[in-house]
């Protein structure tokens, strides 16, 4: 069981920086996210894009923001529960509350903050009659594990990054590596294009274009896919395959969260705006974009601002009673939980002659 | 002020809504969709608006001159589903004087 006193449920901008903003009122902070690594839609979706509304930032790349915002809560030691979903949550007697992930990691906290954005990023299925008949049995819609393709034949579909990225990477593990896209065009790195053309050339990576999967061979598992090409021709023929990836990007769904007795609308969580973004739940805090409330904007620097006051009600749960005054940064310094501690330097005092 | 430009926009489950849309506020096709809530709130516009993630993607209708689709918007659509001919990313679609009357059908959920 992880024990911490804020459980975030999200790792995107405004979760990374609760993290911060507890630190300073000596809270310690855990984050769960669907996504493998931190930074939310940021990292996920947009990373080399700028942004212009940060303020202080006249420009800032998505990616950079991430990295900025794990450096400056870095000294608060978060944890992060990543690649799993929060899928139960149950209130104890005491008022505390056990999340619960869809991998069966248990966390405990007496308060949970939704930084949960648009919600948890699930893979993209493509329309394949049959391709749920062969989840989890030579379909895959995320690479979790490389070793799982050791020796095999892939066959990946999809022309972003990750369709490339992949088949560049397994083109050393598996035995054969096929990619298949709806057109010669890849949308991705100029890099990874040029990496797969060099592959193809060798002869280590088959690609397959214009063209798409339209149904998968087996009985049990996976055996192979059906292709539709429609070069000059069309024409469909089979590929022998003991794994099929088809990589078409994610999209976020609230998922599970939309069961958990919160008052729901417009498909975000309804909050007390004039206080603390509490939800109908006492403990139960939702902040950035996934949360609602009379005039609510989806931005980042709005995820900042409901983030801060939030941990002040927290710091209130946890201490009941406990007197505090806000401090600034610039007076008292910063304390980590891993023992630094940063301070503006002292002013210097000398006479002059 | 310029004028508002009338349009139509069939939503998801087939009901036809003619509204005004501003052409001087620099908005696109999809951001009209969601000033009105043609379509509920996190299932459209995901991305922003920046051709990357086909949650705006609409078929259309009318046989309006359409801006050019730029790389990033084709790219985008030849990896979304359930794309006809007629498929385009609502939020390419800038709301000019030219798109008076036009006509859009808001591509399923995926």
């Amino acid at each position: 069981m992880i024990k911490t006193d804020i459980l975030i449920i999200g790792a995107g901008p405004t979760g990374l920086f609760t993290v911060f903003e507890a630190g300073l009122l000596k809270l310690k902070c855990h984050l769960i996210d669907a996504l493998p690594q931190p930074g939310g839609q940021c990292s996920e979706i947009y990373p080399k894009k700028p942004i212009y509304d940060i303020p202080a930032y006249p420009e800032i790349l998505a990616g950079d923001l991430t990295d900025k915002l794990l450096e400056q809560c870095k000294q608060f030691e978060p944890g992060f529960t990543l690649g799993e979903r929060a899928e139960t949550i149950d209130k104890q007697d005491d008022g505390t509350f056990i999340v619960t992930t869809n991998k069966g990691t248990k966390h405990h906290a007496p308060v949970v903050a939704i930084a949960s954005g648009l919600g948890s990023f699930e893979p993209r299925k493509p329309l394949i009659h049959n391709i749920s008949d062969f989840e989890d049995k030579g379909v895959e819609y995320i690479i979790k594990d490389p070793e799982l393709y050791r020796d095999k034949k892939v066959v990946i579909a999809g022309g972003g990054d990750s369709a490339l990225d992949w088949s560049i990477f397994l083109s050393d593990v598996a035995s054969e590596v096929t990619l298949i896209h709806r057109r010669n065009e890849f949308r991705g790195h100029l890099d990874s294009v040029e990496k797969v053309q060099e592959l193809k050339n060798k002869g280590k990576v088959n690609l397959i274009t214009p063209a798409e999967v339209i149904g998968i061979l087996g009985a049990r598992k996976v055996k192979g896919v059906v292709v539709k090409q429609t070069q000059h021709i069309e024409k469909e023929f089979e590929i022998e395959c003991d794994h099929f990836v088809p990589l078409f990007g994610l999209s976020p769904k609230l998922g599970p969260i939309a069961n958990w007795g919160l008052e729901i609308e417009k498909n975000a969580i309804k909050v007390n705006n004039a206080l603390d973004y509490q939800t109908n739940i006492p403990g139960i805090f939702a902040i950035g974009d996934g949360n609602t409330y009379p005039g609510k904007l989806k931005l980042i620097l709005c995820g900042f601002h409901e983030a801060t006051l939030m941990c002040q009600a927290a710091y209130q749960i946890i201490n009941p009673g406990k007197r505090y005054v806000l401090k600034y940064t610039t007076v008292s310094g910063i304390d980590g939980f891993d023992g630094t501690r940063k301070e503006a330097p002292k002013a210097v005092v000398k006479k002059i002659e | 002020m310029e004028q508002d430009i009338n349009i139509t926009i069939i939503d998801r489950d087939g009901v036809a809504h003619n509204i005004q849309a501003p052409t001087d506020m620099a908005m696109n096709l999809m951001e009209v969709v969601r000033s009105y809530e043609l379509a509920p709130e996190g299932t459209i516009g995901i991305c922003g608006g920046m051709a990357m993630c086909a949650s705006c993607q609409c078929y259309v209708n009318s046989n309006h001159e359409l801006p050019e689709m730029q790389d990033d918007e084709e790219a985008m659509l030849s990896e979304a589903f359930n794309v006809k001919e007629n498929s385009r990313l609502g939020c390419q679609i800038q709301m000019t004087p030219a798109m008076e009357g036009l006509e859009v059908e808001l591509a399923p959920e995926s």
